[in-house]
């Protein structure tokens, strides 16, 4: 297990993807460690869908490379092999029943475990008689997990897993993904937007904005080196001058500076308090600023190495 | 929570062995059993009519050989309930439908309806991979409908065979030749070469598209337009037609054209024949007139194929069509291998 986790579950190197004239992706430098939740965030057209396809081998790369369990090319038999994929909007043939998706996966690859898949969905009051497009929302999200899990994967790929569900049907499913996780030592990569339930799951972070990769790394890392200082809105200028501000808010006498720390905490100033963060906090303040970037992810090979300073 | 557990992953993970091919064919039947089952139920229907006309035609024919003496009222009456059955379904054109059909309802949304929905995301990233994926669903698929549409014609070659005997015309019963262009493509390896083209025309359509309807309109379109080019203008072309000064060829020729020439081998304009025929004071019953122009010289040349030709020619036909198919099965795949998502 312990070379298990100290590989790259997905790592990419200057990983582009151009759709005709628009760029989905770009110059992605990317290095992800096993045995994490990682969440892959970002608001709509970052370019999180479009990571995601090239992991699981679904698109090919403009430019760039992408392996995937430790360097097996994406795509390539291998790699399919160990991981389980549930797309956006959790694609089913609608017209099978449950029971026939379980036997149909099964069919399409070398290790399955159909007891298992049974009685999951026996668990989840899933009948494997009703057609999957007969199932709510929700199940279907489940019978889709149920089948990528049911593939005893290293990895699971869930792209957008909850934007379907109720707050109870999400919950219930990443409860299933926790479980998994605990039980397997599967390694997860999940992209969404809601930020609220990604805080209980994540331990890992990448954040995305517009083709690029803003943040990448552990998330208590993450939290650790970044904090936010609270102080007189007339003295914030000058502050912010001595640090890595991501984000400033000004109000009428007090302004918030969440600055990059990277745990060499200099002596805060009289009038001035520093606070942890929180993580809806943090990525709501690199959001707000696209052109920050904190990469402080595992040492990548080569020249790419280079690329994870800090800007701004 | 043991049972959930996974077991110990073997080594050898990194290269794994490929899932094997026969487990498509459980998927490849599910995923489409509702149209193979239209295809065997359509094939069945049309099997069961062909072999009881098919009873009574053979038995109609062989009543009216066996005949004596022939040119009795009764051998007549027989000859005409012979002659007279020769519809073969519409001259040929239910049978027709059939390929069409299986394009556009087999073909069409094989990949299509994958592409439409979107459960290629699903099925493309199971670790049977998705080139193997398509190889396996497309021949399966191909070589089951060919192998229904081949048994099909096989019936409706014994079915038909009766038209086909060259001693018919001594006995005044119909004699057809076998390059007629409605009955050519159903006989021989002709039929089995169409339906699969229409299928990979239709799987072909269906990935380009990526939508069911316009790839069902699409296939429907080209599969026809094909078929009415071959055989309006392709089919003659296969070999060199023969020429004969004989006037009545034998029937089971096809006869590609008839024309009459001058000693010099120029061909005669029907005007210029009506001003030669009317200059002879009158017109002149026909035996007459080819009497007449015969004696000054000009000459009926038919151009045909010979009889003979027809398995050459249903080869050439059957070689073609598989050639196309392949290459259009072979693109489909390719477009599925380079299909950007």
């Amino acid at each position: 297990m312990n070379r298990e986790q100290t590989k790259n579950i997905i790592e990419t190197t200057g990983l582009s993807k151009r759709y005709g004239s628009t760029w989905a992706l770009r110059d992605c430098a990317l290095a992800i460690p096993a045995g994490h939740v990682a969440a892959l965030v970002g608001p709509n057209g970052a370019g999180k869908t479009t990571l995601l396809n090239l992991a699981v081998g679904l698109a090919a790369p403009t430019a760039g490379t992408v392996t995937v369990l430790g360097g097996r090319p994406a795509g390539t038999l291998a790699a399919l092999d160990g991981i389980g994929f549930v797309a956006q909007d959790t694609p089913l043939y609608k017209n099978l029943s449950a029971g026939d998706m379980v036997h149909l996966t099964r069919n399409l690859n070398r290790r399955f475990d159909s007891a298992y898949a049974q009685a999951r969905l026996d668990d989840l009051g899933i009948p494997l008689k009703r057609k999957a497009g007969k199932l709510s929302g929700g199940q279907q999200a489940q019978l889709a997990l149920t089948l990528a899990l049911a593939r005893r994967p290293q990895l699971l790929v869930l792209d957008e897993p909850m934007a379907m569900l109720d707050p109870v049907a999400r919950h219930d499913f990443m409860a299933s993904v926790m479980t998994a996780m605990a039980a397997d030592g599967v390694s997860v990569v999940l992209s969404s937007h809601v930020l609220a339930e990604l805080e209980r799951v994540a331990d890992y972070l990448i954040l995305m904005s517009r083709g690029r990769v803003q943040v990448a790394g552990e998330v208590d890392g993450l939290l650790a080196s970044h904090c936010v200082l609270t102080g007189p809105a007339a003295e914030a200028d000058g502050y912010a001058e001595r640090l890595r501000v991501v984000h400033a808010g000004r109000g009428e006498a007090q302004a918030h500076l969440l600055v990059r720390t990277d745990g060499t905490a200099d002596p805060v100033p009289p009038g001035w308090e520093a606070h942890p963060v929180g993580l809806e906090e943090l990525v709501l303040a690199y959001l707000r600023e696209p052109g920050a970037a904190a990469l402080p992810g595992p040492t990548l090979p080569g020249p790419a190495s280079a690329r994870q300073e800090v800007v701004k | 929570m043991t049972a959930l557990t996974s077991p110990a992953r073997p080594a050898e993970d990194a290269s794994p062995r490929p899932v094997p091919w026969r487990r498509m064919g459980w998927v490849t039947w599910r995923q489409h059993r509702i149209a193979l089952t239209g295809v065997a139920a359509l094939l069945g229907v049309l099997a069961v009519y062909l072999w009881i006309v098919g009873l009574q035609l053979h038995h109609a024919y062989a009543a009216a050989i066996a005949c004596h003496p022939a040119s009795s009222f009764a051998c007549a009456d027989l000859i005409q309930t012979f002659n007279g059955m020769d519809d073969f379904l519409a001259n040929g054109f239910v049978l027709h439908a059939v390929p069409a059909l299986i394009g556009v309802f087999v073909g069409a949304p094989v990949l299509a309806r994958e592409l439409e929905a979107g459960t290629f995301r699903f099925a493309w990233t199971q670790g049977f991979g998705r080139t193997r994926w398509t190889v396996a669903k497309l021949t399966s698929l191909a070589v089951v409908l060919t192998a229904g549409a081949g048994a099909l014609s096989v019936l409706f070659s014994w079915y038909y065979q009766p038209y086909l005997n060259p001693g018919n015309p001594t006995l005044n019963l119909s004699e057809v030749s076998q390059f007629f262009p409605g009955l050519f493509d159903l006989r021989g390896v002709g039929f089995a070469a169409w339906t699969l083209a229409a299928f990979a025309i239709g799987a072909f359509a269906g990935t380009l598209l990526r939508r069911v309807v316009p790839a069902m309109a699409a296939s429907l379109a080209v599969y026809a337009g094909l078929a009415f080019a071959a055989a309006l203008y392709l089919r003659q072309h296969y070999l060199t037609p023969l020429l004969t000064s004989n006037p009545n060829p034998p029937g089971s020729a096809w006869i590609i054209g008839q024309q009459w020439y001058t000693k010099g081998g120029q061909p005669v304009s029907p005007a210029v024949l009506g001003q030669l025929l009317g200059g002879n004071g009158g017109t002149p019953k026909s035996a007459d007139a080819t009497q007449y122009l015969i004696q000054h010289g000009y000459t009926f040349w038919t151009s045909y194929q010979p009889g003979s030709r027809f398995w050459p020619f249903q080869w050439i036909e059957g070689g073609w069509l598989l050639a196309l198919s392949l290459l259009l099965i072979a693109a489909t795949v390719w477009l599925v291998r380079r299909r950007v998502v």
